[in-house]
């Protein structure tokens, strides 16, 4: 029985930490558009490159904020959840 | 050009020591106290030794003793380049100083304005350890900014600037600005201020911690593949992961070089945006 407990909590998580990565879409379609924009405005500007390469990296770091969001909560599922949640279900049951 | 005496060469060595000691030191450290282990592994910080404290023992860990190796050798850095500083440059270093300074103050007086020029020092100085910490991983030591006790620090510093430049526009200002457009958003206006700091820190951490993490599983991806596909060669060559060599490189200049530099230069770049933004504006 414990086992089958265990394999549920480790199968969770996993699934969470995939789940979580879904997130990787938004940014992705997000930074893409701003460096499309960015090319097409280098392209009609070439003078502009450098401070529209500046702007475009800053925005796609702020775009990437939320797929890291869901990094860390994947990160946390796959190397932190399991050994806390077995950890809480040997506590529970006074092992 | 003036002749250097012997006491100039005797500083300008034990400055570039103090520059290269701490990151030897610790990589020493690293390698004494780092327990054996099959493989490759993803693991935080590792813990030196804890300071008993009342309420909670404090953990001394690898990414503060790297951090503080980083401002010792920034310092070091800093006090060799401003050596006999002179009205007219004579010496290349000074050159180089000046020029960095200039992009520096530059760039704060153009992401600021004027009035903030006094923050070109501690804008450069975020940047400047941000981006160093990041390095620190070329060297094979734990890089400070893939733990987020460290920037949370920083984000947290940030924040407590940000506070007191929206204070200066008054404490009644300040708090009337939660009711922004009208009274039933204040819960919301409440979370995106405590949304800031928790953002930054977790855009720098993630971004250098993902680094990590994907480097060590490519690497131990590639020992698994080079022990399957050259573990037939004899004696201790079948044991050498030669796959390893190439690419694990080639994605440290993406992660470590690229994504490191670009997020130090974000961190200092939204410091300047959130402090600007946030000061009431000047009467002129």
């Amino acid at each position: 029985m414990l086992e089958l407990a265990i394999g549920i909590i480790l199968g969770g998580c996993a699934l969470g930490a995939g789940c979580a990565m879904i997130a990787g879409i938004g940014p992705g379609i997000g930074e893409g558009n701003a460096v499309a924009k960015a090319c097409e405005a280098i392209g009609r500007q070439p003078e502009c490159k450098g401070s529209v390469t500046t702007t475009m990296l800053m925005g796609c770091a702020v775009a990437e904020t939320t797929g890291l969001y869901a990094l860390v909560i994947a990160i946390l599922l796959i190397f932190v959840a399991p050994k806390l949640l077995v950890g809480v279900l040997m506590g529970a049951l006074g092992l | 050009m003036s002749r250097k005496t012997a006491k100039d060469r005797l500083v300008d060595l034990g400055l570039i020591l103090m520059m290269v000691l701490p990151f030897v030191l610790a990589m020493m450290l690293k390698i004494l106290t780092k327990p054996y282990e099959q493989g490759i592994s993803v693991s935080g910080a590792q813990v030196y030794f804890t300071i008993p404290m009342p309420i909670q023992d404090l953990p001394i860990t690898e990414s503060q003793v790297v951090s503080l190796c980083v401002i010792v050798s920034i310092l070091g850095l800093c006090l060799f380049m401003t050596r006999n500083l002179k009205v007219v440059p004579q010496t290349k270093r000074q050159i180089i100083v000046e020029f960095i300074v200039e992009k520096a103050t530059s760039f704060v007086n153009g992401n600021m304005g004027k009035r903030f020029a006094a923050f070109g020092p501690f804008v450069a100085a975020i940047m400047a350890l941000s981006a160093f910490s990041s390095l620190s991983s070329l060297l094979g030591l734990y890089p400070p900014t893939s733990d987020i006790n460290i920037v949370a620090g920083w984000a947290i510093l940030v924040f407590i600037l940000i506070t007191y430049y929206k204070l200066q526009g008054g404490v009644l200002n300040y708090i009337k600005g939660f009711a922004e457009p009208f009274a039933l958003f204040a819960p919301f206006n409440v979370i995106s201020e405590f949304a800031t700091p928790v953002s930054m820190a977790f855009r720098h951490y993630g971004n250098v911690l993902s680094g990590v993490v994907i480097s060590t599983l490519i690497a131990a991806g590639l020992q698994g593949l080079s022990r399957l596909v050259l573990g037939w060669l004899p004696g201790v060559l079948g044991n050498i992961p030669f796959l390893q060599i190439g690419l694990p490189a080639v994605l440290s200049l993406y992660f470590d070089l690229f994504s490191g530099l670009l997020q130090a230069f974000i961190f200092a770049m939204l410091t300047m945006l959130y402090i600007s933004t946030g000061a009431p504006e000047e009467e002129a």
